[in-house]
């Protein structure tokens, strides 16, 4: 697979040199890592090792985070240095999109909260609304179930749904990049299945930066894999690289399940 | 079944501590004992206030004689004389205040002869003098016609009586309050404007008309009055004495020795409703309270309105927005301080700051021409902010709590999709927040509705002429002076000029000022609860 790398150039993401700091300690160290366009790359490793965190610093929500900053080196998306001072951070979380863990609708209609984004955008249009939350639900493959209950509350759908409505909300607001904090962890294996699929779909239209702890789903869906190991990027590579022939130790007993 | 001690035998150790269990169990069952006490004295005492009770008639030795008495007990006692000698009285309730003075009485019940419940005792209401207990003696017409007690018609003279004082009294009424009113408001701005600017000649025309139109609605009132005077109600005491009533005067005659359990169940319905409807007569102690329930309400409800706009955006400012370090925390102990100062510094605080100061720059700017000063003094809209600043702290607390129960993960999902800060506690955070909110303004609603020191001072009175909101342009006089339900009891209690003759109206008015808070609070629960399955936050 490393080939398809080769010919896919573009980068969407570049992490240079990157050290992050949560108060006094550090939670990563050094990572280089680059993420190309179009691609899916699932982040891997261990509890604590630092894998949220970086996905986390793609769109700067770790600003929310009391003592969390970046102490050394850069991250660019699209060749900007998202941490200099004309970046928005409003801005970069519209480009770049993000689905929790746990799948947190708004304590709104199922309509309200697809077409939050859009709203907070500015889009005003009825009949434009209508059709980007179409759209979106369509997008996550959702629109034939809650086609009919629109403006019904999004705590009426089960756990599948709501996280299936999650992503509908995060691509209605139309981002390049789109960010998944382990989206299926707390959903069973049919909900499991069905947000997969919807990822590999999504992979047309976004680039895609995926945390797991479910190895198989790894191999499914994604392009490349990073393994993270206290806080250090170990291993980056194509995903069967990874996954057959990996080059070091560490990674090759968690991939196989000797450590965890 | 073996009885044999098994390994899980109890030990003992497993009751530790259960002497403990009973006190916290006694310490609720104290407050509920107390707390249901209080609601069945106020319950029981206010609604006998409206249960007419039958009315007897005693003869009573008097030493010189007998003497005839007729009314209702109203309570019983014992009394040692100073020679030491216990004495059972009963206190009664004779009305008739003209032929007494008193219209309660004190008599040994060693005393009492005979006691009977004739059924031809009229209880008559009236304007001015309290009730008359008394016998019907005859109608004496304006056209100098009569209507004896016994003549088969005049049960029907007699409501045709009533029924016709009602509507005139109600024409008086207008004409006085209404027409006249509107007339003498035109005179003194016409006569204000005169002064600051010249007399014109539009002015001087427009005067000698409203001067007309107050001869003839004058006229027109004096009519009205003939009318009211001319017919008279005789009636006959117990003693044998009479009283002459003017029709002006009646009010409703009850006959309550003949009225069934339905018929007393229908007098007692009319007196809540009267309770309820009309305004005080006889300083206070006779009529209704509706001014001081319209007060309350009003007064109540602008305090929401300024209070929970005020409390809500100071709590997100430092909840949400202020760095959080030594100032905050410091701003926030003073602000859960302010919840523990005495009300009446409040008070004080609202005299000085709204009336004299806001007041007065107010009637600089809009009322300079103002004889009176129209904010410069207590009003409804001064009560209801002096209210609002001191249940400020409540909503403040309430509804900083309420945002940090806000789940992260909202706010992040809020922030992810490229919201702003303020658009995501706009859009997300506070409609989450908004059932935690809503409790912090019920509990300001209940603390503010029955709190009655600070008002005493920024503008309620005893009894107030208008109410804050009319039916006369511009419809909301916030500047008004207002009747309140708690200061109408403290008034009643101790400021009336016959206490015993107030003590029901007391309970019942306790009784009234419980139910309008707890109707409040209900209706903010239910809005609150309907919010809550609207908002519920995820429980996934």
């Amino acid at each position: 697979m490393s080939d398809t790398f080769q010919q896919h150039p573009e980068t969407a993401i570049e992490v240079a040199d990157m050290d992050f700091h949560y108060g006094e300690s550090k939670a990563l160290k050094d990572i280089r890592l680059t993420v190309p366009r179009g691609r899916i790359v699932a982040f891997i490793g261990p509890s604590g090792c630092g894998k949220s965190t970086l996905l986390r610093c793609f769109n700067r929500m770790n600003d929310l985070v009391p003592g969390a900053r970046v102490t050394r080196g850069s991250i660019h998306i699209d060749g900007v240095e998202i941490h200099s001072p004309e970046v928005d951070p409003v801005e970069l979380r519209r480009r770049v999109g993000m689905v929790f863990q746990k799948s947190n609708p708004f304590p709104r209609s199922i309509y309200e909260n697809v077409a939050y984004g859009p709203r907070i955008a500015g889009t005003k249009s009825k009949s434009e609304l209508d059709g980007i939350v179409e759209e979106a639900l369509k997008g996550a493959a959702l629109w034939s179930e809650v086609e009919s209950r629109l403006h019904e509350s999004a705590f009426g759908l089960s756990g599948g749904q709501q996280q299936r409505l999650c992503i509908a909300r995060a691509i209605a607001v139309r981002p390049e990049i789109l960010l998944m904090d382990e989206p299926c962890s707390a959903l069973d294996p049919v909900a499991t299945a069905k947000v997969e699929e919807l990822i590999l779909d999504l992979k047309r239209n976004y680039t895609i930066v995926i945390v797991t702890h479910n190895m198989q789903q790894a191999t499914r869906i994604s392009d490349m894999t990073a393994f993270f190991y206290l806080g250090e990027l170990m291993e980056y590579g194509a995903t069967t690289k990874i996954f057959t022939r990996p080059e070091r130790r560490e990674t090759e007993d968690y991939v196989t399940g000797r450590f965890g | 079944m073996d009885s044999k001690p098994t390994s899980f035998a109890t030990t003992g150790r497993s009751r530790k501590g259960e002497p403990f269990v009973w006190l916290t169990a006694a310490g609720l069952t104290m407050g509920v004992v107390l707390t249901l006490g209080l609601l069945g004295l106020v319950v029981t005492k206010g609604i006998q206030t409206f249960w007419p009770d039958r009315i007897q008639v005693f003869e009573i030795d008097t030493g010189a004689g007998t003497e005839k008495v007729a009314g209702y007990v109203v309570q019983e006692r014992e009394r040692r004389d100073p020679q030491g000698v216990d004495h059972e009285e009963i206190q009664i309730f004779r009305g008739n205040r003209e032929l007494f003075g008193e219209k309660f009485a004190f008599f040994d019940r060693a005393s009492i002869r005979s006691q009977e419940i004739p059924e031809d005792i009229l209880l008559v209401e009236r304007m001015e003098g309290g009730h008359v207990i008394a016998r019907a003696g005859k109608i004496l017409r304006a056209d100098g016609t009569e209507v004896p007690a016994n003549d088969p018609g005049f049960a029907t003279s007699l409501d045709e009586l009533i029924e016709k004082t009602d509507t005139k009294r109600e024409e008086l009424r207008r004409i006085e309050k209404i027409e006249i009113g509107r007339n003498a408001r035109e005179v003194k701005e016409l006569r204000s404007l005169e002064r600051f600017e010249g007399s014109t000649p539009e002015t001087q025309a427009r005067l000698a008309t409203l001067n007309e139109e107050f001869l003839k609605l004058d006229a027109e009132r004096n009519l009205v009055r003939q009318a009211l005077a001319g017919d008279v109600l005789l009636l006959d005491a117990v003693d044998g004495r009479e009283i002459r009533i003017e029709a002006g005067e009646l009010l409703h005659i009850f006959r309550p020795n003949q009225a069934g359990v339905i018929g007393r169940t229908g007098e007692m319905l009319r007196r809540v409703w009267h309770f309820l409807a009309s305004d005080p007569r006889e300083a206070n102690t006779e009529g209704g309270v509706y001014p001081a329930i319209f007060g309350t309400v009003v007064m109540t409800l602008v305090m929401s309105l300024f209070v929970t706009p005020f409390g809500v955006v100071a709590a997100i400012y430092l909840r949400e927005y202020a760095k959080q370090g030594p100032l905050v925390r410091a701003v926030r102990i003073s602000v859960n301080n302010l919840a523990g100062v005495p009300s009446i510094v409040f008070g004080v605080f609202g005299l000085a700051f709204f009336i004299y100061f806001l007041g007065g720059v107010v009637d600089s700017w809009f009322f300079p021409r103002s004889e009176e000063p129209v904010f410069k003094s207590g009003g409804v809209l001064w009560a209801s902010l002096t209210l609002a600043l001191l249940t400020v702290p409540v909503v403040i607390v309430a509804t900083e709590e309420a945002l940090a129960a806000v789940p992260r993960g909202v706010r992040e999902a809020a922030l992810a999709c490229g919201a702003s800060k303020w658009q995501a506690i706009q859009r997300v955070v506070l409609p989450a927040s908004l059932p935690g909110i809503l409790t912090g303004v019920i509990l300001a609603m209940a603390r503010g509705a029955g709190e009655v020191a600070p008002l005493m001072l920024v503008g309620v009175v005893k009894s107030a002429p208008d109410l804050p909101i009319d039916g006369e342009a511009p419809f909301i006089h916030a500047e008004r002076q207002f009747m309140h339900l708690g200061f109408h009891i403290y008034d009643l209690g101790f400021q009336s000029p016959d206490s015993e003759a107030a003590k029901p109206m007391v309970f019942a008015t306790t009784l009234l000022l419980i139910t309008i808070v707890v109707v409040m609070n209900l209706a903010a629960i239910i809005i609150r609860n309907r919010l809550r399955k609207k908002y519920a936050t995820s429980s996934f």
